[in-house]
């Protein structure tokens, strides 16, 4: 089948292009090696979002609630913890921002729209208050100092290089898991909510725990990003889970294309970018942020990822004109008689 | 063996908005293979009775069962797990998915893979399988990867009863199937509508009477949410007021 194969193709070029990643990556200078890094931490927070937004419809701005909770946690075990393992820190990161998740979901999906950004917008801001606020705990202002990574069975992960492999790894398995999600069942039923929630009533779903399942997923997988950034900075601070981790992550997905996972990954590669070069420039580097967000809702509405693809089937078509004209749209018109 | 309950009874079931009587004291039986069209003019309340009778909004007053279970406060998707189906006047698919993807949607709607997570859709045969027949049927097959927003309006108003058929419905609610249809296309849709199952029950809204008339054989008039008249649609037809005022026919 004619899908399958493409569908076989794309998987192709995307484990094509992060295997490119991990060879040339090394050979980089530290500093691009730490964003490159960074990117990935990202990209994982960008994908997890994208289930909540691209393929469910539901933008959050509340994103960076679990990335908090997984990087303080992370934060407060390997300081307090002597001896702490990886494993604890995921488990204890993903267990906290599934809990967490768990409970928010019940407040939040219920709310639609705007509603929906101002509740998850409110966490965020909450979560914020909490880490600036609660000294005893999260260090307040000072933040927390010296999270170093345990090893991964016996190797260092103090290497910047090896912490970049390890990232690696993490992230392309949230993206396999991802994306067996969203060709289950289950994620084709998110696309139906997006596109039609009544009518999904209607087929027989109950659409609030479709909803809510998808939003304590997608927090639970942006807990893992808490996790690595905690580690690969060694350091974790209020300003580091402020509401513009939210609202940068929300760009990400909004910039790379919604609903296809990778372009979210993408956008994170540029905003992270963006974030750490244009800011060496530039003091105010959120104007640049906020220009690309407007930008990208002007003219790039399905992304950048979106655009090739839009592209690309386009140039398809062009080419097959004559063995196949594609079917010119007709816009049915609405009547009510 | 017939069932003896009704399928579907509404008792007295009335809804408001604010100040406006909507739907008045309405009572309905439709049993194992019945065919009951409601006919009104516009603003009758007739979308609003099926917005009752699916749970999409909640009644005022009375009781609505389904296979003499009241159901009345059970929300939209556990009455269509009872067997009970509905299209919309105003045609809501998916425009942006595939034809073969509005119809997966409808086919594991209540089926329990759908909330699986781990294992690809593609790899559900007998929900392709099932697809692929609903499709066949109507030959709609050959549009399978078309996306909907690209299908003529006809196309999609069958669509439209296709998603209703898709989940194997015992009660199918159709609020007016053939609106804006051509003639010919309106024909289409009444045989079709009669060459479905005998035993299905059939609710059906529709303006166009001869695709009523052609497909049911209990009517129910409405006006201004009160039932004017129930009765064989011989007898409505012929009844003069319903003539006079509705009809146009004089
Ligand atoms: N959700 C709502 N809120 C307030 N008023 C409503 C609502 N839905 C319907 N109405 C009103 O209830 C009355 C009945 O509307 P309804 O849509 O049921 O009519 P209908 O018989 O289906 O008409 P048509 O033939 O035009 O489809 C109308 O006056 C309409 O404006
Ligand atoms: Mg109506």
């Amino acid at each position: 089948m004619s899908r399958l194969s493409s569908e076989l193709k794309q998987v192709f070029w995307v484990i094509a292009a992060f295997g490119a990643l991990g060879a040339v990556t090394p050979f980089f200078d530290d500093y691009t090696q730490t964003i490159i890094t960074r990117a990935l931490v990202f990209a994982i927070m960008a994908m997890s979002l994208d289930i909540l937004m691209g393929y469910t419809g539901l933008r959050s701005m509340g994103h960076g609630v679990y990335f908090a909770f997984g990087a303080y946690s992370t934060a407060i075990l390997v300081t307090k913890v002597k001896g702490v393992g990886l494993l604890t820190l995921f488990g204890a990161g993903l267990g906290l921002s599934f809990l967490v998740a768990a409970f928010l979901g019940f407040l939040a999906i219920r709310a639609v729209g705007v509603y929906f950004l101002m509740i998850t917008l409110s966490f965020s801001m909450v979560v914020w208050g909490l880490a600036y606020r609660w000294h005893t705990v999260t260090g307040g202002d000072n933040g927390i100092a010296g999270i170093l990574p345990p090893p991964l069975f016996g190797i260092s992960l103090q290497n910047p290089v090896a912490f970049f492999y390890f990232t690696l790894g993490v992230f392309l398995i949230c993206l396999g898991l991802l994306y067996l999600l969203v060709k289950s069942p289950f994620g084709k039923t998110l696309v139906g909510i997006r596109e039609g929630e009544a009518r999904m009533k209607m087929l027989g779903y109950n659409t609030w725990l479709h909803k809510y399942l998808a939003f304590v997923i997608s927090g639970t997988f942006a807990g893992i990003s808490g996790v690595l950034w905690a580690m690969l900075n060694r350091f974790i601070a209020p300003t580091d889970v402020e509401l513009v981790t939210s609202v940068e992550a929300l760009l990400m997905v909004a910039l790379g294309g919604p609903a296809t996972l990778v372009g979210p990954a993408i956008g994170a590669a540029i905003v992270m970018f963006l974030r750490y070069w244009v800011s060496t420039f530039i003091e105010r580097w959120y104007l640049i942020l906020g220009a690309t967000y407007i930008i990208t809702i002007l003219y790039a509405r399905e992304g950048i990822l979106g655009k090739v693809e839009g592209l690309l089937a386009w140039r398809k078509a062009g080419r097959e004109a004559g063995a196949a004209i594609p079917r010119v749209q007709k816009q049915p018109e609405e009547i009510r008689t | 063996m017939a069932e003896t309950q009704p399928r579907l009874e509404l008792e007295a079931v009335s809804k408001q908005f604010g100040g406006l009587h909507a739907v008045e004291d309405v009572n309905l039986r439709l049993r194992e293979g019945g065919r009951h069209g409601i006919l009104g003019p516009n603003g009758a309340g007739k979308t609003t009775l099926f917005n009752l009778i699916t749970g999409v909004l909640p009644t005022t007053s009375g009781r609505i069962s389904l296979f003499g279970q009241d159901v009345t406060r059970w929300p939209t998707h556990k009455r269509t797990a009872m067997g009970m189906a509905r299209t919309f006047q105003i045609t809501s698919l998916f425009p942006k998915l595939t034809v073969l993807d509005n119809v997966l949607l409808a086919v594991q709607g209540l089926r329990r893979m759908k909330l699986m997570m781990f294992r690809p859709l593609a790899s559900y045969k007998d929900v392709y399988e099932k697809a692929e027949k609903l499709l066949t049927d109507v030959n709609f097959w050959h549009l399978r990867d078309q996306q909907v927003r690209n299908l003529s309006h006809g196309e999609q108003r069958q669509l439209e009863v296709v998603l209703g058929l898709a989940s194997d419905p015992k009660v199918l609610l159709l609020d007016e199937p053939s609106a804006g249809l051509a003639t010919g296309e309106s024909r289409e849709m009444a045989d079709f509508l009669n060459s479905l199952d005998k035993d299905l029950s059939i609710l059906i809204i529709e303006h166009d009477l001869d695709v009523l008339f052609g497909v049911v054989s209990q009517i129910t008039v409405l006006h201004y949410g009160k039932v004017l008249l129930e009765g064989p649609s011989d007898q409505v037809r012929n009844d003069q007021q319903v003539n006079e005022i509705y009809l146009g026919k004089g």
